[in-house]
């Protein structure tokens, strides 16, 4: 009796009821689709962040405050430092500093009001250092700085929020918190990161924002960013020793109360969570897989149970136990393997679309191991009600009714 | 009990005090009590009994099906109750052909492959298989209906498909139990015809009924009163085997 025989008898037992296999083909292919899927999901965002980050400019240094230091002296970062940062002598490596300050705010354009993630106040190095190219219009200038001149760039997720796709954003006027600001300029989109959105924000000038929304008081960050990205480290160890002596931060200090971030630390962190995002829903998918595998189970049993005649008439006829054994379990592997292919299939063709707002990459190592866990638990779970169905007596299997 | 077989020939099948016993202490129930019955090859034997004679129980003993409590069964010469469940399952393959009272044909699947299905659990190549099956249904005049699913044939048809996968594997005894119980007046002679035939080519069969009309067509008729053999008649001659095709 060959393997191919067997088949057919498998095959045979397979459709013959093929609403029920389908259904269980159904659970196996929810199951291997989700657990492809999902971690293509976390996959893609992971890939994002690194390609925003990556966008972001890898030789930005991000100087954060507001860690209160013991050293008695004013530890916030004030214009003072940054002033001291743009000092060419003891800083050589740093190619332009801005301060950052941002608050969240409400947008109006006539009678439209959009919630805007930030409004960020800095300099005109902030364009550049954050890698923010200008998609329309234009960017503001020292001058602007100067004269604290009420203009805005608008993130393009922004623009369409306010003035959607008919309106030319460039020349209107907005409202900030009851302020009249012109928009000049719209940024060119950079992609969400799947966590926040870097093009919703509007960006004004330093001294317009502190006036008008947060006040004189020192500023949230300041975006170094260095000449090249070779130059990062020694950047950073000059801003280390132009922020210790402001702050009169003792050597050796165990803590300081400023922070420096590079993007690469940065992209490490976003990498990291991401990928335990993808490992956790790998995880809730493969649940997914192990139920569909008991519906497996499930259904042999039925099958086993149902046929219990047959498998007696065919012991009556001489079948051994080894092709009993195999043909359940062929029909088994059957079924999750149509399940797995079917959802491998469902998984590509999801794969083309956005979830989430985000684009699913799918990783080869996950479609191998989706199908090889396809195969195995059809084994698995179909040997138990298989070597049932062999190990029946053949006049107890032919009385049953 | 044992019947003259007159020729110095072995005996097909060999019980000697086959006992079967169901459940146990007081409420056990002796379906057999101590069996004893020779069949030669060649013969046609008739088993009758009401219900609950054991008639069925013996069936299956001597089917392989099922194994006695004690006692001896030889099949062809062969010790039946030494074997293991493979040997078990090759000789209900190569030894025994059977005809059920129920038919027992395989659903959605075509009479050629139901008696095909003997053949290949023997291991014999397809092309061979589907002649011999296709001759087999030839034997008891279905060959035009080989493409059929049991359930587009009628009662008599799929009992004479169960007798062509029964005989295709030319086994050396053929058991029928009730084979024309499920059936009318017509089918049931259809069937018998088919086996007188196969006895009058030399064929060994042994038959379980309650029916005197179907025990007519035997050469011998065993009697079973409540496991145990109460009368033993012969009324023919075994048919010689010299004639078997």
């Amino acid at each position: 009796m060959s393997i191919f025989e067997i088949f057919g008898f498998a095959l045979r037992g397979v459709s013959a009821n093929k609403l029920r296999s389908g259904l269980t083909v159904l659970g196996i292919l929810i199951g291997v689709a989700a657990v492809i899927l999902l971690v293509a999901v976390g996959n893609g965002s992971a890939k994002q962040v690194e390609d925003s980050l990556a966008a972001l400019g890898t030789n930005t240094l991000t100087v954060q405050g507001g860690r209160g230091g013991d050293t008695g002296y004013r530890t916030d970062l004030t214009l003072d430092i940054v002033k001291a940062l743009q000092d060419r002598e003891s800083a050589p490596d740093v190619k332009s500093v801005s301060p950052v300050v941002n608050s969240a705010q409400t947008l109006t354009f006539g009678d439209a009001s959009y919630d805007v993630n930030a409004v960020i106040g800095t300099y005109p190095s902030y364009f550049a250092a954050s890698n923010s190219v200008i998609a329309s219009g234009s960017g503001f200038t020292e001058e602007d700085v100067d004269q604290a001149a009420r203009v805005v760039v608008l993130g393009p997720t922004t623009a369409e929020e306010l003035f959607g796709t008919t309106v030319d954003p460039v020349g209107q006027r907005i409202g900030i918190a009851g302020q009249i600001y012109s928009v000049i300029g719209v940024l060119a989109r950079k992609g969400s990161t799947g966590f926040n959105d870097p093009d919703d924000v509007a960006i004004a000038p330093l001294p317009a924002v502190q006036r008008s929304l947060t006040g004189y008081g020192p500023v949230s960050s300041i975006t170094v960013e260095a000449v090249n990205a070779d130059a990062v480290a020694a950047a950073k160890a000059e801003i280390t020793a132009i922020l210790n002596a402001k702050m009169h931060v003792a050597d050796g200090a165990s803590s300081t109360p400023y922070q420096i971030r590079d993007a690469s630390q940065l992209l490490e962190t976003r990498t990291a969570t991401a990928e335990t995002f993808t490992v956790l829903l790998g995880a809730v998918a493969g649940i997914s897989l192990v139920v569909g595998g008991i519906g497996i189970t499930n259904i042999m049993m039925v099958s086993v149970t149902e046929r219990t005649r047959e498998i007696g008439i065919r012991k009556a006829l001489g079948a051994p136990r080894r092709v009993i054994l195999s043909q359940f379990l062929i029909e088994a592997t059957l079924l999750s393997l149509l399940g797995g292919g079917l959802g491998v299939a469902a998984a590509l063709i999801g794969a083309n679309f956005e979830i989430v707002g985000i684009k699913p990459v799918i990783m080869p190592d996950s479609v191998v191991l989706a199908l090889g866990v396809c195969v195995a638990i059809g084994l698995f779970f179909g040997s138990y009600p298989a070597s049932r169905a062999a190990g029946l007596r053949p006049i107890d299997a032919l009385r049953y009714e | 009990m044992t019947a003259p077989y007159g020729r110095e020939q072995r005996p097909v099948l060999e019980v000697v005090d086959l006992v079967k016993t169901y459940g146990e202490g007081e409420t056990a129930v002796h379906a057999l009590a101590g069996v004893s019955m020779t069949v030669a090859p060649g013969d046609y034997v008739a088993i009758m009994g009401s219900s609950g004679s054991g008639k069925s129980t013996l069936m299956n003993i001597v089917g392989c099906l099922d194994v006695p409590t004690s006692g001896t069964y030889r099949l062809d010469g062969v010790d039946v109750s030494e074997l293991n469940e493979s040997q078990l399952a090759l000789v209900r393959n190569r030894r025994i052909g059977f005809v059920f009272q129920s038919f027992n044909l395989i659903a959605r699947t075509s009479a050629l492959a139901n008696v095909e299905l003997p053949l290949a659990y023997a291991g014999i190549k397809p092309a061979v298989r589907r002649e011999r099956a296709l001759a087999a249904l030839d034997m008891v005049g279905l060959a035009n209906r080989a493409d059929h699913d049991p359930n587009q044939l009628s009662g008599g048809q799929q009992q004479r498909v169960a007798v062509a996968r029964a005989l295709v594997s030319q086994p050396a005894l053929l058991l029928a139990d009730e084979p024309t119980g499920n059936l009318d007046s017509r089918s049931t002679s259809d069937v018998l015809s088919i086996l007188d035939g196969l006895n009058a080519q030399g064929r060994t069969i042994v038959l379980i009924t309650h029916e005197d009309e179907v025990a007519a067509h035997a050469h011998r008729t065993i009697r079973l009163v409540d496991g145990v053999i109460v009368s033993d008649i012969r009324r023919r001659d075994i048919t010689p085997v010299g004639a078997m095709a």
